[in-house]
């Protein structure tokens, strides 16, 4: 066995503490972010997911100024944000994309005046990678517990909330009737999507963050007919990703000809893409054959057994 | 506008007693007074901007109003009354929704619930009957985004129903909808209306699809309302002095067509709003 993974995983690739936590963290961060992604698409929250992501910038470089880990200055801008966006008025259909960008304009104002003190300060050089871009291989082990604390946090707002959340998600009308606080939940929600994108953010970097919500959770939708199942399919999808692309990223240290390990974003981010694609050319060969057209009654026949 | 003496020995399911409705100083609904009875099958006819959706809204409990009251089987109205089903306008669902027809009915049993729904057989079956009584069991494994208009009417339909409610609420459910597909879910929720003995309240801005079962009318112009059966209300006399001008009833090849009358110079005179029910004969 270990004969034919030789040349996949590299020396000592399980035994590093490094990949441990990469592998650890970067595992949990993709659950999250599949479970909560696949909510983020279906109610058109990209645009929120991806500024709340960016803002993050804001609080990781704020961070690094004050001499803190930045997951704590990436939740803290992130739930904030989410805040003021919600007071703005993001519910409504058409004041969402006005007060996300409203927001997303203040703070990257702010995160612009961050970066070039953390950047003219001679202690924190990489700062502005590491917050933009992501360091699966520089989480300090002291994170691990916020991690799981905020992951926590994130799955139990979504499974209290799954039904209502879903049938809001469907039509806030169909919600309202039955009783349910659209709003409450909805901000509930945006509670959830902002700490799932402070925590993508730590592994895959700010702006890379949206990557990993939004792109596990398309492909499942395409793939699955059902909520339950692309959530677990967003979930795997993201877990594998992001597994793989720490494999790569650690393989290219050895890669020749110039032997600096490449970034784990970008592998992660790349397969993600990858899939998509892949995913639209199944479900495109799948509407050609007529044998699977939805309302097909060869196809109700067998799904009606289940 | 009194209702006329009633079919006896039904359940009043809805009554609805001189309500107001004032929205940003414009009055919306003035003075409606209605009733609906277990098993009715009743029209809500009116143009765009009547106030139909503002009533429908009213009724679930989610609109104040001003004056008045609304009772559901004789109780005040409340905010998730189980007692309702709705249906509201313009459901349009993106293909990429991952929901079956099926999920979507399930919502309407336990959708307001915390948590996960955890699968069971008796769950299942219910939803499955429900399936069935609106037809639908030949999709009910389909993304509802790929249905057509008429198919997603009737898994709306069973969504609201699956709660057992006595009063069932529909918003222009024929806007979007071909004629056949529209006679078809008119013919469903007739028969659930007799079979099942739940009041239906349908709304449209145009009675002709409706005429064949519709037992009661409520015609909304301008805010105001008139009830009763559709003679007595679909009349020259009454309509025009809803409207406050002259339109006349012409009956056509079992047609009701409602037209400005003889006389009239097509000028909005108070309270009158566009006509509604013309059709053009074909």
């Amino acid at each position: 066995m270990s004969h034919f993974l030789a040349p996949v995983f590299e020396p000592a690739f399980f035994t590093s503490t490094t990949v441990q936590v990469a592998l650890a963290v970067g595992g949990i961060v993709a659950l999250v972010a599949g479970t909560v992604g696949v909510f983020t698409v279906m109610r058109g929250q990209s645009f929120a997911g991806e500024a709340l992501g960016d803002i993050g910038t804001t609080g990781g470089s704020g961070a690094y100024l004050i001499g803190v880990g930045p997951l704590w200055g990436f939740v803290a801008i992130s739930v904030v944000a989410a805040g003021a966006m919600e007071a703005i008025g993001i519910q409504r259909p058409r004041g969402r994309d006005l007060a996300t960008g409203i927001v997303l304009g203040a703070a990257l104002g702010l995160a612009a005046l961050f970066l070039y003190l953390d950047a003219t300060q001679s202690n924190t050089t990489g700062a502005t990678v590491t917050i933009l871009f992501g360091s699966m291989f520089a989480i300090p082990t002291s994170t691990i517990p916020l991690v799981v604390v905020l992951s926590l946090t994130v799955v139990a707002i979504v499974a209290v909330l799954y039904r209502p959340l879903l049938l809001s998600s469907v039509s806030a009308e169909l919600a309202a009737a039955r009783g349910i606080p659209v709003r409450a939940v909805g901000a509930l929600y945006l509670l959830a999507l902002a700490i799932s994108v402070a925590l993508a953010a730590m592994t895959i970097g700010t702006i890379l963050s949206t990557a990993l919500l939004i792109g596990p959770a398309a492909t499942a939708l395409r793939l699955t007919r059902r909520p339950g199942a692309a959530m677990l399919a967003a979930c795997l999808i993201g877990l594998g990703c992001t597994w793989l692309g720490i494999v790569l990223a650690y393989d290219s240290y050895a890669w020749p000809p110039v032997h600096v390990g490449w970034p784990v974003s970008f592998f992660v981010v790349t397969i993600i893409f990858v899939l998509y694609l892949l995913s639209g050319v199944s479900s495109l060969w799948r509407q050609r054959r007529p044998a699977s057209h939805p309302v097909a009654p060869v196809e109700s026949v067998g799904a009606g057994d289940r | 506008m009194k209702d006329a003496v009633r079919s006896a020995g039904r359940e009043q399911i809805l009554s609805v007693d001189g309500v107001n409705v004032r929205l940003s100083g414009r009055e919306v609904l003035r003075d409606v007074s209605f009733s609906i009875g277990a098993g009715e099958f009743t029209g809500l006819i009116g143009s765009n901007g009547a106030g139909k959706t503002t009533l429908f809204r009213v009724i679930l409990g989610l609109h104040a109003t001003t004056s008045g009251s609304v009772q559901i089987a004789g109780r005040p109205r409340s905010r998730r009354n189980p007692l309702i089903g709705y249906v509201p306008q313009k459901f349009l669902l993106d293909p990429d929704m991952p929901l079956r027809a099926r999920d979507l009915v399930g919502l309407g049993l336990d959708g307001h619930r915390f948590g996960i729904a955890w699968p069971s057989q008796a769950r299942r079956d219910l939803i499955d009957e429900m399936l069935a009584a609106v037809d639908a069991q030949g999709f009910a494994d389909a993304r509802v985004g790929n249905l057509s208009g008429g198919e997603q009417q009737r898994v709306l339909i069973a969504h609201a129903l699956i709660s057992r409610p006595k009063l069932l609420l529909l918003d222009e459910p024929l806007a979007n909808l071909d004629l056949p597909s529209g006679q078809e879910v008119v013919a469903l929720l007739a028969r659930i209306a007799s079979e099942q003995g739940i009041a239906v309240l349908i709304s449209a801005h145009e009675m002709n699809p409706l005429l064949p079962v519709m037992e009661r009318i409520v015609y909304l112009v301008g805010g105001r309302a008139a009830s009763g059966t559709t003679e007595e209300v679909v009349r020259t006399d009454v309509l025009s002095e809803l409207y406050g001008r002259q339109v006349e009833v012409l009956h056509i090849h079992g047609r009701v067509l409602v037209v400005a009358g003889p006389g009239d110079d097509g000028t909005a005179h108070e309270h009158a709003g566009p006509l509604v029910g013309v059709q053009i004969v074909q």
